[in-house]
C-alpha cells in the first residue's frame, strides 16, 4: 500500500466509526432523554399517560399518606396547580412536605403520576435547580424557600435561594 | 494570625508563578541558561509556599477557629480529627486550595526529577505550568478566599455536610486531583513542544511516565468515588451518569488513549500530532472537569454551594486555555514532522483503532453531558439525559474495542499478522464461546445481553493471559524455562496483560450487578424474617446510639443461609443536630466477591422500619478491576526503560563534566 493508501484507510475507518457513533446518539437522543415538567406545564401540554417525564415542584404540606408495604402518595404543587403522585418504595432522607422535589416516571390513565424514583434536595440548603426556576418564573417563588433556619441566617451565604 | 499567614503565602506563591510565567520563557529566547533555571527554582518555592497556604488552612480547621468564614462554615468542635482534615477540601475553597497545591506538586517534582530534560524544554514546560497556576491563583484570590475572616465569631461551627462525614473524603478528592491536575504535565510538554516546534521519541519517553502517574490515580480515584457513593448514598448504584462523574470519566478515557498513542510516538516516532492534541484534549477536560463541579451550573451530590462570578471566572480560564492551546496547535501543529510508517494492520493500527473507539466514546459523554445545558440555552426546555441514553451510546461504542484489545499485543508493530494473532487467540475464543453456552444455560432472568456481554469479557482476560503465555514460550518448551522467560518479559508487557484483564474483570462484575440483583424492599417489624438469594435475614432489634456530633439508630439484622448464622449486619441512620440533616449507613456484608446490602428507610407509625436488602453478585470485580488497571499502570511505571525521565548517559562521563 502506498503512504496515501493507508492515510485514507485510516481517515475512512475513523469517519465510519464516527459516523456510527452519531447514529447512536441521535437515536439515544430521540428515545431516551426525559423532559422536566412542573404540575402547571402538565396540565398546560396535556401529556400523554405513559410518557417518562420528570415532574418538579414542593411537596404540598398535608398531603404526605402512608399506605401498606411502603406505598405512599403525596401531592406535588408549584402554586397554582397540582398532581397526584404515587410511588412504593423508600423515600430519600431529606424529603419533607413543604421541600422541593423531583420525580421520575409516568402518567397513568387516571392523571395520577406514578414515580419510580424520587429525589429530594441534598441538604437543607440546596433545592433543585430546576423547581426553583420554575418557580421564579411563575412569580411563586417565596425567599424563604431555600433560606436555612433562622440561627444561621445572618452569615450563611443565600444561594439556596439564588440557585 | 494564622489565616493571614496562609493567605499571604498564597499571594506570594501568586507572584513566585508569575516570575515563572515569563522569565523562564524570556531566558530561552536570549538562550540564557540563568533566567532559564530560575523555572526550576521558582516551581520549588512556589510549592512551599501553596505547601505552607494549604498547612495554614489544615492547621485552622484543626485548631477549629470559627473566626475564619471557611471554617465556621464546614466545622464542628465536636467533628472527629479525621472529618477535621478532610473537610479541609469538602468544600469549594479548600478543595480549589487543594486543586492548586497538587499542581504546584507536579510542577516541584518536573522541576526536581527533571534534572535530564534539555534546558530550555523544562524552561518552557515549568512556564506553561505557571501560567495554568496563575490562572488559578487568581480565582482562588479573588473569588474564594478560603482565609477571610468573620467579624464577630461564632462559638461554634455549621459542621460538614454529613455525607461527606465518611472516610471517602480522605480518599476521592486527592486521588482524583493526582489525576485531572496530573495530565497539566502532559499538556504542559505539548505546548512547549509545540512552542519549540520540535518533537521528538525523546519527548515521548518523557510524558508517557506523568500520564501513566497521572492515569493511575484518576482509575483509582475514580473507583474510590464510585465505591464511595455506592455505599454511602443508601441505595446500593454505582455509577449514575451524573454530569460529576461524567466529567471525571472524560479524562479517563481521554488519558488512557494518550497512554496508548504515546506508545506509538515514543517506540515508532508516529503519530506525534494526534499525541499532541489529545495532550491538549485531556487536560482541557479536566478543567470542563472543573468547571462544571465548581461553577454551579449543575446540581449534583458533587456541587457546593457555589456562586454565578465563579463560574465566569473558571469559564473564563477555560476559554483561554483550551481556545489559546488549540489556536496554538493549529498554527504550529504542521511544522512538527511526520514520523513512522505503518500499515492498517499493524500494532500502530490497533493503538489508533483504540484511540478511535476511546475517543469517539469521550464525545459521545460529552455530548450527553452538554446537551442538556445547551438546549437550556437555546430553548429553554429542561431536560435529563441519564442511564438509558448512555447505554445506548457508550456501551455499543466499547464493544468493538473490547474484542480488540485481546489482539492489540499480538500484533508486531508496523506489519501485523492478524490470522496469526487470531489463530493464537483460538482457545480464548473458543473458552469465551463456552462461557456464553454455560451462562445461557443456567442464568434464569435477566437480560439477553448477559451471556454476550460475560463472554466477551471473558475473551478480554484470557486474551491478556494468552499474551503472556504466547510470550514466555509456555506449553511449547519445558515449564521451567518458561517460568524464566515470563520472569524475563519487561514489566510493561505484565502490566499491560494485568490492566487489559482488569478490564474484563469490571466488566463481568458489572453485567451480574446490573443482570442479577436481587432485593427485598419493604417495612419490618422486630423479629421479622427477609429472605433475599438463599440467605435469611432476621431484624434483631432497633437500638439508639450517640455519636460524637450525631445520634444513630442501628438496627441489628441476623444473617444466616440454610439456618447457619453467618453474620450480624447494623445498619444504621444518623441524625446530625447541627445541620438537622440525616445520612443513612448502609451495612455491608462480603461473601467472596458478592455483597449483601442493607440500608434503613424511615420508621412508621406501628414501630415498623422500612428497609431496602439487596443481594449483588460479583459486584465487588467492579472495582478489584479497575484496582487491577491502576496495578498493571504501577508495574508499567516500574519498568526500567520508562522510569521517569530518559536513560541517563553513564557516571563517569558526567563527571567528566564541568559544572554548569
Amino acid at each position: 500500500m502506498t503512504r496515501k493508501q493507508r492515510r485514507m484507510t485510516i481517515i475512512g475507518g475513523s469517519l465510519a466509526v464516527l459516523a456510527l457513533a452519531a447514529a447512536l446518539v441521535l437515536n439515544a437522543l430521540r428515545d431516551s432523554i426525559v423532559f422536566f415538567s412542573t404540575p402547571t406545564m402538565v396540565a398546560e401540554k396535556h401529556v400523554q399517560p405513559g410518557k417518562r417525564f420528570r415532574l418538579g415542584g414542593l411537596v404540598q404540606p398535608g398531603s404526605l399518606q402512608r399506605g401498606d408495604n411502603l406505598a405512599v402518595t403525596f401531592e406535588v404543587a408549584d402554586g397554582s396547580a397540582k398532581l397526584p403522585v404515587a410511588y412504593k418504595g423508600i423515600l430519600p432522607d431529606l424529603f419533607r412536605e413543604g421541600q422541593g422535589v423531583v420525580a421520575e416516571g409516568a402518567l397513568d390513565a387516571n392523571g395520577v403520576f406514578k414515580a419510580d424514583n424520587v429525589l429530594a434536595k441534598h441538604d437543607e440548603t440546596y433545592m433543585p435547580k430546576d423547581v426553583a426556576d420554575a418557580l421564579k418564573k411563575q412569580g411563586h417563588w417565596k425567599d424563604d424557600y431555600g433560606a436555612k433556619p433562622a440561627a444561621t441566617t445572618a452569615q450563611g451565604n443565600p444561594q439556596g435561594a439564588v440557585r | 494570625m494564622i489565616a493571614e499567614s496562609g493567605h499571604y503565602a498564597l499571594v506570594l506563591a501568586l507572584g513566585l508563578a508569575l516570575i515563572q510565567s515569563f522569565v523562564p520563557l524570556i531566558g530561552a529566547r536570549l538562550r540564557d541558561a540563568a533566567l532559564m533555571n530560575v523555572a526550576r527554582s521558582a516551581a520549588l518555592a512556589q510549592l512551599l509556599f501553596v505547601g505552607a497556604s494549604f498547612v495554614a488552612l489544615v492547621t485552622l480547621h484543626v485548631a477549629s477557629d470559627f473566626s475564619v468564614a471557611n471554617v465556621y462554615e464546614n466545622s464542628h468542635s465536636m467533628k472527629p480529627l479525621i472529618y477535621k482534615i478532610t473537610g479541609v477540601w469538602g468544600n469549594h475553597e479548600g478543595s480549589m486550595l487543594l486543586w492548586v497545591s497538587i499542581l504546584a506538586l507536579f510542577g516541584g517534582l518536573v522541576a526536581a526529577f527533571g534534572s535530564n530534560l534539555p534546558l530550555s524544554l523544562r524552561a518552557h514546560v515549568l512556564a506553561v505550568q505557571a501560567w495554568v497556576a496563575s490562572a488559578f491563583y487568581l480565582f482562588i484570590l479573588i473569588t474564594s478566599n478560603p482565609f477571610l475572616r468573620i467579624t464577630n465569631p461564632p462559638i461554634e461551627g455549621r459542621d460538614l455536610n454529613p455525607v461527606l462525614q465518611d472516610i471517602g473524603l480522605a480518599v476521592h478528592p486527592p486521588m482524583l486531583y493526582l489525576g485531572y491536575v496530573g495530565f497539566s504535565i502532559s499538556f504542559s510538554f505539548a505546548i512547549a513542544a509545540l512552542i519549540e516546534g520540535r518533537i521528538d521519541a525523546a519527548w515521548a519517553r518523557w510524558v508517557r511516565p506523568w500520564t501513566l502517574m497521572a492515569w493511575i490515580f484518576l482509575t483509582l480515584g475514580i473507583a474510590m468515588g464510585s465505591y464511595w457513593a455506592y455505599y454511602e448514598l443508601g441505595w446500593g448504584g454505582w455509577w449514575f451518569w451524573d454530569p460529576v462523574e461524567n466529567a471525571s470519566l472524560m479524562p479517563w478515557l481521554a488519558g488512557t488513549a494518550l497512554l496508548h498513542t504515546a506508545l506509538v510516538m515514543e517506540k515508532r516516532n508516529a503519530l506525534k500530532v494526534w499525541t499532541i492534541l489529545l495532550s491538549i484534549l485531556t487536560f482541557s477536560l479536566s478543567l470542563l472537569g472543573t468547571f462544571l463541579v465548581r461553577s454551579g451550573v449543575l446540581t449534583s451530590v458533587h456541587a457546593f454551594a457555589s456562586d454565578p462570578t465563579r463560574g465566569v471566572f473558571i469559564l473564563l480560564i477555560l476559554c483561554i486555555f483550551i481556545g489559546g492551546s488549540l489556536s496554538l496547535y493549529v498554527a504550529r501543529a504542521s511544522s512538527l514532522k511526520q514520523g513512522g510508517l505503518f500499515a492498517p494492520i499493524s500494532r500502530e493500527g490497533a493503538l489508533v483503532l483504540n484511540n478511535l473507539f476511546l475517543t469517539t466514546a469521550c464525545a459521545t459523554v460529552l455530548v450527553g453531558t452538554l446537551y442538556p445545558l445547551g438546549l437550556e440555552v437555546l430553548t429553554g426546555e429542561k431536560i435529563s439525559v441519564g442511564a438509558p441514553f448512555f447505554n445506548l451510546t457508550f456501551g455499543p461504542l466499547f464493544v468493538p474495542l473490547l474484542i480488540a484489545v485481546p489482539f492489540g499485543p499480538m500484533l508486531a508493530w508496523k506489519r501485523g499478522d492478524l490470522l496469526g494473532a487470531a489463530q493464537r487467540l483460538l482457545a480464548a475464543g473458543i473458552v469465551a464461546l463456552l462461557a456464553l453456552a454455560l451462562v445461557w444455560a443456567w442464568a434464569r432472568g435477566g437480560s439477553a445481553l448477559a451471556a454476550p456481554a460475560i463472554a466477551l469479557a471473558t475473551f478480554v482476560i484470557l486474551g491478556s493471559v494468552t499474551d503472556l503465555v504466547e510470550r514466555a514460550g509456555l506449553f511449547r518448551v519445558p515449564f521451567a524455562t518458561a517460568a524464566q522467560r515470563a520472569r524475563g518479559l519487561p514489566r510493561s508487557a505484565w502490566g499491560t496483560a494485568f490492566a487489559h484483564a482488569g478490564l474484563g474483570i469490571a466488566l463481568i462484575g458489572i453485567v451480574c450487578e446490573t443482570t442479577w440483583n436481587s432485593e427485598y424492599i419493604g417495612t419490618m417489624k422486630p423479629d421479622d424474617v427477609a429472605r433475599v438469594a438463599g440467605y435469611e435475614l432476621k431484624l434483631g432489634g432497633l437500638f439508639q446510639r450517640q455519636g460524637p456530633n450525631f445520634r444513630e439508630m442501628i438496627a441489628q439484622f441476623d444473617v444466616s443461609r440454610d439456618g447457619e448464622a453467618l453474620s450480624v449486619m447494623t445498619p444504621s441512620k444518623r441524625s446530625f443536630t447541627t445541620r438537622g440533616s440525616s445520612t443513612t449507613e448502609a451495612a455491608l456484608l462480603t461473601r467472596g466477591a458478592s455483597q449483601l446490602y442493607i440500608s434503613l428507610g424511615d420508621v412508621t407509625a406501628e414501630g415498623a422500619i422500612a428497609v431496602r436488602i439487596y443481594h449483588k453478585p460479583l459486584v465487588l470485580l467492579i472495582w478489584w478491576g479497575p484496582v487491577l488497571m491502576a496495578f498493571g499502570g504501577v508495574l508499567s511505571l516500574s519498568d526500567r526503560r520508562l522510569r521517569v525521565g530518559a536513560p541517563k548517559p553513564a557516571r563517569a562521563q558526567q563527571r567528566l563534566q564541568p559544572a554548569e
